[in-house]
């Protein structure tokens, strides 16, 4: 009988399933993992590099682009990041519409983890519907920012202008007469938490599709349940936040436990798993778009009958406004400061963390008082999920490896920054 | 919060003595200054001491401090920094960690017998910073290209880079040529002097 060797194939960085660039080395015992190996870097653009050489308020768009799913979530950390350092209060307006754009993105991107995460073991109609509810929400991103995904939006000391009083409009085109039009169009004749608020009220009965479409499927069962178990020790000792920390059955949300914006002020639960295998996490992942859905709701009402400033009126920070701006000479000068010099920030170092859509995102901020940060470390959740695949897909069969990243929800922006 | 951070200070203070070198807290948080010998043994004691329970290494980084306005620091260029977050107390702490008299390699001892998690990190600081982790069985660069050469965080790297890469079509392979592209600011780095407007900063 010929000897048979363990053999070492390549995984990546051009595979759909690995959502984005990564590149796997796995050495295989038959169709068994001995070993994997993640090689990251492919998408590395070196923003902490980047933003040593530009103003605090230049490094705010970067930010989108590190999670690129989740994109406010990022800006918040950063903008938390720069206001502890320099010591200023955000309006509780600008807290609360904080609070619920953080909510809307954890929709988005859990929506659209959930619909790659099922294309990935071969459901391919869930991705049709997810994308049919992130499709509404990226309408609130643009009517907010103007931008669909790279919104910019928030700024340190607040939010960069109030809610808009309408919604974009689809128009009449080759493909949409106007009847489809006035169809699409029903939802947005009111203002962005009307509409936002008919989300909520539709929501819960699409999520209930999702459901039937997975949960008790069986052939989704059979390919996450038992797979990928972590146990809550070792999930702490490897670094786990978010989602997959929560799916070892660890009850640890920031939001929670070191609340910032208005999470003291709203009303939601934690979903926790039990056996920390791929399905848990699924399953706390799918219930926490249900408690994103309640916090926006009660942000929504908030919003509606709390009117106020949205950003600081600390003129060293934030903007003055555009009428002060032609009357005032200095407030012409702070204005013309702020966008060519920019805002000056105390000397000191902090670290700041917000509970994002994939875990803790945490920005490590030194200034010495430049323009400018002296330096940037950003703590991604993916980098630690990801530095776990090589245990937990260890004696696994290939497939399942599949399984095991889609369950980490990686995104390559911020793993590689 | 700050009761809470001031209780976990006390408790510092009193059980490591001596080997704490500062301990600031500051802007609601709390800098543990500790000297390389001390190290791993008190990194150890922080996870096990029950008082602690630092469980969950969050983050751990390096930073150059060659061009900081507040001057050189006179303990080291490079320094190591950790967050550490406790889960069950529910508090943060950063360690920092200057590297003394080092030459163009900084060493220091490595935390993956302690946390885990302390893999990437390190691997991450080895290669864009240069700090080499003592005892860390797989330091390999992580971030950076296969056969990049240099630590691009470090102060003296420029932002451009060394080298750029294209097709060659000629050799039908990717080759890498020296940069073309000239080095841009358009807005300078500035810090102000302290009494800047007669007022303090913001």
């Amino acid at each position: 009988m010929s000897e048979i060797h363990n053999y070492t194939i390549n995984f990546g960085p051009q595979h759909p399933a690995t959502h984005g660039v990564l590149r796997l080395i796995l050495e295989l015992d038959g169709e068994v993992v001995q070993r994997a190996d993640p090689h990251i870097g492919m998408l590395h653009r070196g923003t902490e590099k980047l933003a040593e050489e530009r103003t605090w308020l230049q490094n705010l768009p970067y930010m989108d682009r590190l999670d690129y799913m989740s994109m406010l979530c990022n800006e918040h950390a950063y903008c938390r990041a720069v206001e502890k350092l320099l010591g200023i209060e955000v309006p509780l307006r600008a807290q609360y519409i904080r609070t619920m754009m953080d909510e809307v993105t954890r929709i988005l991107s859990h929506l659209l983890w959930l619909g790659t995460h099922a294309i990935d073991l071969g459901g391919m109609t869930v991705t049709l519907y997810t994308f049919r509810e992130r499709e509404d929400l990226l309408d609130v991103y643009e009517a907010i920012s103007g931008a669909r995904m790279h919104a910019a939006y928030y700024r340190p000391g607040g939010v960069y202008r109030d809610l808009p009083d309408c919604m974009p409009q689809y128009e009449t085109s080759r493909w949409k007469n106007a009847k489809r039009v006035e169809e699409f169009n029903r939802n947005r004749q009111g203002n962005l938490l009307d509409f936002l608020e008919d989300f909520t009220e539709r929501f819960p009965s699409r999520h209930a599709d999702y459901h039937t479409l997975l949960t008790d499927n069986r052939i989704w069962k059979q390919r996450v349940v038992n797979v990928g178990v972590v146990s809550p020790e070792r999930a702490k000792q490897l670094g786990f936040t978010g989602p997959m920390l929560r799916g070892s059955g660890v009850a640890w949300d920031l939001r929670k436990k070191q609340p910032y914006a208005a999470y003291d002020k709203v009303d939601f639960d934690v979903p926790v798993g039990v056996t920390g295998d791929c399905y848990d996490r699924y399953l706390v992942r799918m219930e926490e778009m249900l408690q994103s859905n309640r916090i926006i709701r009660q942000c929504v009402a908030w919003l509606r009958q709390n009117p106020g400033p949205v950003i600081t009126d600390n003129a060293k920070v934030a903007p003055p406004k555009r009428d002060g701006m032609h009357q005032n000479m200095e407030e012409l000068i702070h204005h013309f400061k702020l966008f060519s010099e920019g805002m000056h920030v105390p000397a000191g170092e902090v670290y700041a963390a917000t509970e994002n859509p994939k875990g803790e995102f945490g920005i490590y901020l030194v200034s010495d008082g430049a323009n400018k940060p002296y330096r940037m470390k950003i703590r991604s959740p993916g980098f630690a999920h990801l530095a776990g695949l090589r245990e937990m897909a260890q004696g696994h069969m290939i497939s399942d490896v599949v399984a095991i990243i889609g369950s980490l929800d990686i995104v390559f922006g911020e793993i590689d920054r | 919060m700050s009761a809470k951070l001031q209780t976990l200070r006390q408790n510092l203070e009193e059980n490591l003595g001596g080997r704490v070198r500062s301990l600031v807290l500051d802007r609601g948080e709390l800098t543990l200054q500790l000297a390389a010998a001390d190290y791993l043994e008190v990194m150890q004691f922080l996870r096990d001491e029950p008082d602690f329970g630092f469980d969950q290494l969050i983050d751990l980084c390096g930073v150059d401090y060659a061009e900081h306005a507040g001057g050189a620091s006179q303990h080291g260029r490079f320094a190591v920094v950790i967050h550490l977050l406790s889960t069950v107390q529910n508090t943060r702490l950063r360690i920092k960690l200057f590297i003394e008299d080092c030459d163009d390699l900084p060493r220091i001892a490595s935390l993956c017998k302690i946390w885990p998690s302390a893999d990437w990190y390190e691997r991450e600081a080895f290669d864009l910073l240069g700090i080499v982790f003592v005892g860390h069985e797989d330091l390999r660069r992580i971030l950076t290209d296969y056969d990049f050469s240099g630590h691009p965080l470090r102060k003296d790297f420029p932002v451009c880079g060394h080298v750029e890469m294209r097709y060659d079509p000629e050799q039908a392979r990717v080759v890498y040529e020296p940069v073309s592209i000239i080095p841009r600011n358009n807005v300078p780095r500035v810090v102000r002097e302290a009494a800047y407007g007669d007022q303090p900063d913001v």
